[in-house]
Formats: C-alpha cells, sequence, structure tokens
C-alpha cells in the first residue's frame, strides 16, 4: 500500500489484510550511474494473495523495480523486504537465493533455452533446490520433476508439445512454456515483466487469462507491468502508477480512471 | 517553397595526417622486408633446377608393400595422437574457457588471468611445445599427445570463451531469477546456446590437431612425421614422396568430414 507522499495523486487505501506484507519497500532508490535516479523513494506493500498491475511510460523503472525486489539489480538505497527478509547488500547468498525460489518471474521475451525441449525449459524451473543439476535436462531430471514438469505444461495446455524443441514453438505458446516454468515450484509470489507485450492482442489477452486463473486457483501473489490499460485494468485488483521512479499513484483497480492513465502517460 | 540544393557526398573522406603518417611508415616497413626476406627473381631462377632435379628424384613415390604397411602404422599412431589430444584439449577447454569468459566467469574480473593463460598457451608455437615435452616426457608419441593438447586449450579455450561471452543473456537471466547458481546457468542455459559454436570449433581443432600431429615427428614426438625427417634424412626422396601423398589425402579427408559434420550441425 501506499506511505508515498510526494509527487501522487490521492491513494485510496483500500482495507488491507492485517498480516506483515509479502513485499515492503520503504524510500527505494536505485541509479545506475550515480547520476539518473532510476527508481527514486519507492514506496509500496504487497500483501499475499493480490494481483498487483504497475504501470507507466517507457522508461519510468517499472521492469527495474521488478528485478530489483528479486536483487537481480542491486538497490542504491532504501529499504526493501520480500518474505519478510532484507533484499540488497544487507541479504545474505541463502537469502537471497531461498526469497528467489518462493519467486516465479516471466519475461517479456520469453527467456527460454532455444535448443531444448519444452519439459527440459519447464524443469528449469526447479534449478536452485537440492541436487539441482539434474533439472539440466528431462532426461536426466527424477520422475517426480518429470511429472511436475508435465503437470505444469498440462495446466497451461502444452503438454502435448512437451518434446518440441522450444523454438519450434509460437510466441504465445512460447510465453505459455515461461509461465508454467515460473510455475512448476509452485511459487509464493509471481512476476511478470509486460509478459503479453510481444504477442498479438489475441494471444496476449490469453496469457493473461491464464495468469489469473492460475494465480487464483493456486492462490499465487501475481505483480506484473503492463502497458495495456485493459491489462491493467481487468486482471489486477490493485494498479500502482510510475512516473519518472516515482509512485503516481495506488488504487484498486476499479477506481482508475481516464484522467489517471492520461497522466500516467502524458509527457 | 524554396528551392533546396542537395549535394552529392564525396566519394573519399579525407585522410588525417596522423592516419597519412601511419600509412606511409608501412608501406616503408613492407618495402624494406620485401628487400630482405623476399625471394628475388634470379634466386628463383636459379632454384627451378634443383627443384625439378628434387622432384624427378622424389618419383615414382615408393609403393613397396612392407613400407606401406609401416606407414599405415604411423599414420594411425598420428591419427591417434590428434584424436586422443584434441579429445583433452576439448574438455579440458571448457572449464577454463568458463574461467576466461568476462561476466560468466565465477572468478569475476580474475578472468583475466586464465585469459592469459590461454593466451600464453596460444603464443608459443607447437613445434616448441614439442621440443619442451620430447625433454621432460621422452621421444615418442605421448609427448605429441600433450602437445595437441596443450595447442588445443590455446585454441579452444579462447573461442569457447569468446562463444560464452556472447551467449544470449535473456535464458541466463531467467535462471538467474528462479535462484540458479553460476554452474547451473552455464550447464542449463550457456552450453545449449552455444552448442553448435562449441562443435564448429571442436572440429576445426581436431583438424588442426591432425595437421599439426604430422609434423610433431619432425622434433621426435612421434607420428608420420618422424618417417618423413627419416625420409629426407637418408636421402630417401621416393619414401619422402609416398609420405607426403599419404599426409596430403590423410589431411584432405578430415578437412571433408569436418566440413560434412559442420554443415549439418548448421
Amino acid at each position: 500500500m501506499l506511505d508515498h507522499a510526494t509527487n501522487t495523486q490521492t491513494a485510496d487505501t483500500t482495507e488491507q489484510p492485517q498480516a506483515a506484507p509479502l513485499i515492503m519497500a520503504c524510500g527505494l532508490t536505485k541509479s545506475y550511474d550515480r547520476r539518473n535516479m532510476v527508481l527514486d523513494g519507492i514506496d509500496l506493500r504487497i500483501w499475499a494473495g493480490e494481483r498487483v498491475a504497475l504501470i507507466g511510460s517507457n522508461g519510468c523503472g517499472k521492469s527495474t523495480l521488478l528485478k530489483s525486489l528479486i536483487g537481480l539489480h542491486p538497490i542504491s538505497g532504501g529499504t526493501l523486504e520480500c518474505f519478510g527478509n532484507p533484499v540488497g547488500a544487507q541479504s545474505s547468498r541463502a537469502q537471497r537465493l531461498q526469497m528467489r525460489r518462493q519467486t516465479g518471474f516471466v519475461f517479456q521475451k520469453h527467456c527460454l533455452v532455444r535448443r531444448r525441449t519444452v519439459l527440459s525449459n519447464v524443469i528449469h524451473g526447479l534449478y536452485g533446490d537440492r541436487g539441482s543439476w539434474r533439472a539440466f535436462s528431462h532426461s536426466l531430471a527424477p520422475e517426480e520433476w518429470r511429472a511436475r514438469g508435465l503437470q505444469a505444461l498440462d495446466e497451461v495446455d502444452l503438454a502435448d508439445k512437451a518434446m518440441r524443441r522450444a523454438d519450434a514453438l509460437s510466441g504465445g505458446q512460447q510465453q505459455r512454456v515461461a509461465i508454467a516454468r515460473a510455475l512448476v515450484r509452485r511459487p509464493q509470489l509471481l512476476i511478470a515483466d509486460e509478459p503479453a507485450a510481444s504477442l498479438d492482442p489475441v494471444s496476449g489477452r490469453n496469457v493473461m487469462n491464464l495468469f489469473s486463473q492460475l494465480c487464483r486457483a493456486h492462490g499465487i501473489t501475481l505483480l506484473y507491468t503492463s502497458h495495456d490499460m485493459d491489462h491493467a485494468i481487468d486482471y489486477a485488483d490493485r494498479v500502482i502508477a510510475l512516473k519518472c521512479g516515482k509512485v503516481l499513484f495506488d488504487r484498486p483497480a476499479e477506481k482508475v480512471t481516464p484522467a489517471d492513465l492520461k497522466v500516467t502517460f502524458d509527457g | 517553397m524554396a528551392e533546396r540544393t542537395i549535394h552529392m557526398p564525396k566519394r573519399f573522406t579525407g585522410v588525417s595526417p596522423l592516419n597519412f603518417v601511419l600509412l606511409v611508415a608501412l608501406g616503408g616497413v613492407i618495402l624494406t622486408s620485401m628487400g630482405k626476406v623476399a625471394p628475388s627473381p634470379q634466386q628463383l631462377a636459379d632454384g627451378v633446377p634443383d627443384m625439378t632435379r628434387l622432384v624427378g628424384r622424389m618419383l615414382p613415390p615408393n609403393t613397396d608393400p612392407d613400407f606401406l604397411a609401416r606407414i599405415a602404422r604411423r599414420i594411425l599412431e598420428t591419427f591417434q595422437i590428434a584424436l586422443v589430444g584434441a579429445l583433452i584439449g576439448i574438455v579440458l577447454s571448457l572449464p577454463i574457457a568458463w574461467f576466461a569468459a568476462r561476466s560468466v566467469s565465477p572468478l569475476g574480473r580474475g578472468n583475466l588471468l586464465a585469459k592469459a593463460f590461454v593466451s600464453f598457451l596460444r603464443t608459443v608455437p607447437d613445434l616448441v611445445w614439442a621440443l619442451l615435452f620430447v625433454a621432460s616426457i621422452g621421444l615418442g608419441a605421448v609427448a605429441g599427445t600433450m602437445t595437441i593438447v596443450v595447442d588445443t586449450i590455446g585454441f579452444c579455450g579462447r573461442f569457447f570463451a569468446e562463444a560464452m561471452e556472447d551467449a544470449e543473456k535473456e535464458p541466463q537471466e531467467a535462471l538467474s531469477a528462479i535462484g540458479a547458481g553460476r554452474g547451473s546457468i552455464l550447464v542449463g542455459a550457456i552450453l545449449p546456446d552455444i552448442m553448435p559454436s562449441l562443435v564448429n570449433s571442436s572440429l576445426f581443432a581436431l583438424e588442426k590437431a591432425v595437421r599439426s600431429s604430422v609434423v610433431l615427428g619432425l622434433v621426435g614426438a612421434g607420428g608420420i612425421g618422424q618417417e618423413l625427417k627419416v625420409a629426407f634424412d637418408l636421402f630417401q626422396y621416393r619414401n619422402a614422396s609416398m609420405i607426403i601423398l599419404t599426409i596430403f589425402v590423410i589431411v584432405f579427408l578430415m578437412e571433408v568430414c569436418t566440413d560434412k559434420l559442420r554443415a549439418r550441425i548448421q
């Protein structure tokens, strides 16, 4: 929930659960060159089970924020906690790995290993577990991992393509494989960076439907970025807008107005 | 509307004074070098009769069955030196290249040390390595194999490292986001992505190893080169021509095979 005071519009504070937030950022800053702040004092809280859309124009810091949340991009200042553990310089490697294991990440460009089979790519989602070198290929993976991989593929309706090479699938299918890879470990949190951006409108909507259904079915918290306002409003409980590295507004999806969007995307 | 004039761009841009001086200096170095080490027409003309006489003494190549059997054994040994040396070299190159590859190396900036090591192995010529191994291990095929191992690491270590540096970054980031360690990222994302490049470089290394292994015998490191040296030392030019012919066939066959394999991979 929004604690940010400056440069923001009013935050419609819907009632939030009393439990500790899954993600909590206070005054989060990030800069790559010490001059330009990509993230400039972000305050946000995300609770378990929420579906949150992060919107904003290109370069406003959405992707950087997502990657900072799981420690892929080290933060420059402020505090960040994920699953109750600090993220950043003060977190240990074990904490970082543990946190990543509880998180699924879906990238805009699928990020599959092109030359491997679809099933092997999904089993890659189990890297980081004990004996995870066996996740290298479905041929070496334990039977239980193969079964989990196939089940995850079944959930995205691609079980019949398990032995195809990843680069033999269409863009929409590859994105569904990426979702299966993110879900195979049954994460508590699923982060998606513009998951539908590289897809045609129909495939994009299918992917967003799939996200929404699976996260609801498995009680997974969903945090995603989108340029498509329909995707942001239709599939999220809450919309957080970023502008120039700051939170512009944070409110329930049904209360986001066209005027909000205009302010968000107007230069 | 005001009329606009369009200027045709110059075909050649001017040369800066610094570049002009460098070009003149380079031309001077090339001309001086040619005067010192390039053959003069007179020298070439004088050499033709000797070369003709030598070729005459080499023909016809020796086809004596006993000699051919001995050559066949030596060729087999040469091929074994090349195959085993290249294989061991390729396997050892993988971890060394991983250590040397920028942004992938588990050593961080220490990758420069691994890179320098690979450069050192590549800088020293294979015949010098062969001399070192003959001096330390002794005459024979093992010294030749060790030479090929070192030579292959110098060659593959560089190309494998470059391939790892150029591997697609997105799958690596995806596995890192899941919690995969550096080793898992190497095995899970980098190696599958660069596999065609690895196989390609390995085939070139094998080809190179076969070519190298035929001359290693000249310094006593086993293989067909040893027979060639003996043939020249004892003025057995018909034997020498048969050996040269055999080497040509072997290297040519090797190149045809590796070309076909490369074409299939691509």
